[in-house]
């Protein structure tokens, strides 16, 4: 077995130190109701690495990759070009094969790189300081939702209609075992968000109100009247931004009152992978918040002869010392995928962060102008970024993405899968459009939804 | 703000002659490098990617709400930027560097095929909302893998989507609490024995509940008849971990389950240290309802300095029913696999207790992770075990005459071997001989964990260390002992030939310095 060291010699000479008789010896403990006589039936014997790389990729070549097909999808994760070095440096095994660095001496690598994330995340995002990185954007949008019970010392939660409704659905799973109330809605189907219907369900029990920029239908609007709201009830603003890039363009949460900043980080650098593993990204605009932040946290320091270096601290909030008063159970956090955004961060700096953006929202305006056009097609936003919403005639939009999918076009994420159920949803499409997108794809785009809503018609 | 390092300080310049070698100009030791911060050698203006010039005239669809103030990230061309993450790399230690016996970690190779299979574009270059007719092969593998934990566990049901140990804890302990509340039983409290990984405490708090601990006995089991007295109606669940923190199978864990079950409860388990079992002993014949599968500890998928992990949990039959949203379903007629997003109130899977994250999982360590069992086997994984167990007990009876081992006599131990500092002397602890052992090129074991034992040192060498390694490993560690049993007091100071010193953690704390600012 190619991953296994030990010889049978090995064996016999360390069950003779340790005098054992045989490696049953060893396995005295089990119960006998749940020994085993031999290797767990059904399941197939090792294989060659050409073997298993034969099974594995039979598997793969049953999937349409993005790059494959036109490629139109978001609602959460976003295909962006991650250049090569990237990866190349992720997978140097200092990095790929360290542990959460307890053993600071000998982990200055993943530590100050951490340090470098969580500037870089602090400034995308106009906070004061971000963590070290959480799974998700979706699990860390309910840790602010439990930090802002935390901070405020109320239970009740109110959600915007248009935040993605995974992260919704996430928090309300919690929620429901937590005892807090969360408020929700869904989408209204406007060309602009209803920030004053939303701000006029924020009472004095609110811990906060949370909303999504740019929201799940790819409409932007300033915050800043719902941080005002927010906090003259006494509530924190926390925004939820899925698309990363997008802040290369649009005024970060920060400068518009957000408290709590958090999101998903996968747009840069960590690439597609059918949902996980992703990166969740959190932030406070507030310094004086930090103690009651989830996750690590990396701070600098200096060493015996007085170098710099950087160490995990705070760590009185955290599991491994509070147990049950900790401010979050998370352990491993996205320690990898960090370390991909902030490389692609580094390589694109500001400059190459706001052309990134920039080019994705030209393309993406070329997109609306041209889908416009489609008979049968309406755009609904006013403003957008990278991804906007279509309500189309005539079948559900679920079924147009299925046709389309059949026809080898990737062309959108409907709303009718993200809302299963509501009538109102189901017309509507969103369509993403990155710096991936070629023009001949919108083109394509456009032919082949005008011949799936003209079939329905 | 950004400008390149007009001072030219480096980090290093501040140390003069430490260990008695010649200073040098740069505060760099040959291959020892030192590197600033990105800030401070990286400019906003410059970057290593070639992307059109913004068009200034253009006009936007941003609702006026464009981004006009400086953002502050410095970015680098990709020559420098490469060298500065090369650079910081050389500071880490990995599994690839050399032995790294972390307990309860499980710091196994990292096989590269694994790499190589996740990176193909059909798994990495699809999307989660992608229509299911474009991604069978994805979600088959998730299937199959679900499948493969089922038979390694005995388990019939499986929930893919947890997102690394602890996010699978929490999985499993919501769906106790469900399957509570669906009978309307309002359980408070969730019984943690203190040798417990803090993420067990925590998790059953952030669920809610009321967390009471559950004292071990001096031979370093849980306290079975501790467990019996306090079970009751008020009790929802228990969590154990098996084969527990301080490296020793819990053998009385199916009475303890029988009397859980018994007063209504149900039985978590931890799977953290599944290594020392896979294969060769499955949870579901011990009573078990709930146990999450570290895929990052016993299925190799790397830890990669603090995750991205993966936490599938499996279920008994009757918490089946209460699992998240969404799974992966197999039309047995059409051989189809179908993702089920939504809840279907008709079927007997109707009393999900929702969802827990975005999208449907970790599909990046599900790829890894089943390359690693298809590699393996039914055969390796047991072999794997077997040589995880036999490591462990080499370095135990290697050790235990020179090193107190409190639970030496409790029995072989399983993956870990459990040291306590009762006999250093002077002022010495753990934490000077794990400092002692990075000087001698190994990654220190797991300090102060388990709480129960005073100076604990957990030591976890899996099987793909061979008995080589081990053999100077164990020549090390002895010296190290002998010298602190010695009261050597120079080892008060180590690491020595680190790239850094011990660092001021209190200092850290006190006035925290958590974003480069300049």
């Amino acid at each position: 077995m190619r991953y296994l060291p030990l010889t049978d010699t090995d064996r016999k000479d360390m069950l003779a130190t340790i005098g054992a008789s045989s490696i049953d010896d060893l396995f005295v403990d089990v119960p006998e109701v749940a020994r085993l006589d031999g290797p767990i039936r059904d399941l197939p014997m090792h294989a060659s690495e050409l073997a298993v790389e034969r099974h594995m990729k039979a598997r793969a070549a049953k999937n349409l990759a993005a790059g494959d097909a036109p490629f139109f999808l978001g609602a959460g994760a976003y295909r962006h070009h991650v250049p090569a070095s990237v990866d190349h440096i992720i997978q140097r095994g200092e990095f790929l094969t360290a542990y959460t660095p307890y053993q600071p001496e000998i982990a200055q690598g993943t530590l100050q790189m951490l340090f470098e994330f969580q500037t870089q995340v602090a400034r995308l995002y106009g906070c004061a300081v971000a963590n070290a990185s959480l799974y998700d954007g979706s699990t860390a949008c309910w840790e602010a939702v439990a930090m802002a019970t935390r901070v405020t010392k109320r239970s009740r939660a109110v959600l915007s209609g248009a935040l993605h409704p995974h992260y919704a659905q996430v928090v309300k799973t919690m929620a429901h075992f937590t005892g807090d109330t969360i408020a929700d809605a869904q989408p209204a189907i406007t060309a602009d968000p209803d920030l004053d219907g939303l701000t006029s369900r924020i009472d004095d029990e609110t811990a906060c109100v949370v909303v999504q920029y740019p929201d799940i239908l790819g409409r932007v609007s300033d915050l800043s009247q719902v941080a005002e709201a927010a906090h003259a009830k006494g509530a924190l603003l926390v925004v939820v931004n899925t698309e990363p890039v997008a802040l290369g363009a649009l005024k970060s949460p920060g400068e518009m009152g957000a408290d709590i900043v958090v999101g998903e980080g996968q747009s840069i650098g960590v690439g597609l992978q059918f949902g996980g593993p992703y990166l969740g990204l959190f932030a406070v605009r507030d310094p004086k918040h930090v103690r009651q932040m989830p996750g690590r946290l990396c701070g600098e320091t200096i060493d015996a002869e007085g170098k710099r270096g950087f160490v995990l601290t705070l760590s009185t909030r955290e599991q491994h010392i509070r147990r049950e008063k900790a401010t979050s159970n998370i352990c491993t956090n996205s320690g990898l995928c960090a370390l991909a955004f902030s490389v692609h961060m580094t390589l694109l700096g500001e400059k190459g962060l706001r052309q990134l953006a920039a080019e994705n929202h030209r393309l993406a305006c070329v997109a609306a102008d041209r889908l416009e056009k489609v008979p049968g097609v309406k755009l609904l936003n006013n403003a957008f970024f990278n991804e906007f919403t279509l309500m189309l005639e005539g079948k559900p939009a679920r079924a147009i993405v299925r046709d389309l999918a059949d026809r080898g076009v990737l062309g959108g994420v409907s709303l009718g899968r993200l809302y299963p159920g509501v009538e109102a949803l189901e017309h509507a499409l969103l369509v993403a459009v990155t710096e991936t997108t070629t023009e001949e794809d919108i083109e394509t785009l456009a032919r082949e939804i005008e011949a799936s809503v003209k079939e329905a018609a | 703000m950004n400008a390149p390092n007009k001072s030219g300080w480096k980090p290093s310049m501040q140390v003069a002659d430490a260990t008695g070698d010649s200073p040098t100009t740069t505060g760099n030791r040959a291959l020892m490098l030192e590197e600033p911060l990105l800030f401070e050698i990286g400019h906003t203006e410059v970057t290593g990617v070639d992307l059109p010039e913004i068009d200034e005239s253009a006009s936007t669809r941003l609702g006026g709400l464009d981004r006009s103030e400086p953002i502050g990230l410095a970015g680098m061309t990709e020559p420098e930027t490469v060298r500065h993450y090369t650079r910081l790399s050389r500071q880490n230690y990995g599994i690839d560097l050399g032995f790294f016996p972390l307990g309860s970690c499980t710091m196994k190779h990292n096989p590269r095929l694994n790499e190589k299979v996740a990176r193909l574009p059909g798994f990495a270059d699809i999307h989660p909302l992608a229509p299911q007719n474009s991604v069978q092969g994805a979600l088959e593998v998730i299937h199959e893998l679900g499948d493969w934990l089922k038979t390694l566990t005995g388990m019939p049901a499986v929930a893919m989507s947890p997102k690394a140990g602890a996010h699978g804890e929490l999985c499993g302990i919501l769906a106790i609490r469900a399957a509570h509340e669906a009978r309307g039983d309002a359980r408070e409290v969730v019984l943690v024995p203190e040798s417990a990984h803090g993420t067990n405490p925590a998790t059953a708090a952030v669920a809610g509940y009321r967390v009471e601990d559950i004292p071990a006995t001096p031979e370093g089991r849980v306290d079975v008849a501790k467990i019996k007295e306090r079970l009751g109606p008020d009790v929802a669940a228990v969590m154990i971990t098996n084969p527990n923190t301080c490296g020793l199978f819990e053998k009385d864990f199916r009475t303890i389950a029988d009397a859980v079950h018994e007063a209504g409860g149900y039985v978590y388990c931890d799977g953290a240290n599944f290594n020392a079992i896979v294969g060769r002993v499955r949870p579901g014949d011990l009573g078990v309802d709930a146990m999450h599968i570290n895929l990052h500890k016993t299925f190799s998928t790397p830890h990669g300095g603090g995750g991205p992990g993966s936490g599938p949990v499996v279920f008994s039959e009757a918490l089946a029913p209460f699992a998240p949203l969404p799974f992966v379903r197999r039309d047995e007629d059409s051989g189809t696999f179908e993702l089920v997003e939504e809840e279907a109130r008709e079927e007997s899977r109707g009393h999900t207790f929702g969802r827990m994250t975005a999208f449907h999982g970790q599909m990046g360590m599900f790829t890894r992770a089943l390359t690693y069992m298809l590699s393996h086997g039914a055969d390796g994984l047991k072999q794997v075990a077997e040589d995880a167990v036999l490591n462990a007990n080499y370095i135990l009876r290697s050790m235990d005459d020179i090193l107190h081992a409190p639970f030496a006599d409790s029995g072989p131990c399983m993956h870990e071997a459990l040291f306590g500092d009762k006999d250093f002397g002077g002022d010495l602890s753990t934490l000077d001989l794990a400092k002692g052992l990075i000087d001698e090129g190994y990654h220190p074991m797991t300090v102060y964990f388990p709480l129960v034992v005073h100076g604990a040192m957990l030591v976890e060498p899996t099987e793909t260390e061979s008995k080589a390694t081990m053999d100077q490993f164990i020549a090390a560690f002895r010296s190290l002992v002998e010298r602190a049993k010695a009261g050597d007091e120079t080892l008060k100071q180590a690491p020595y030939f680190a790239p850094r010193r011990r660092l001021d953690e209190t200092a850290a704390a006190r006035k925290p310095k958590l974003a480069f600012e300049g």
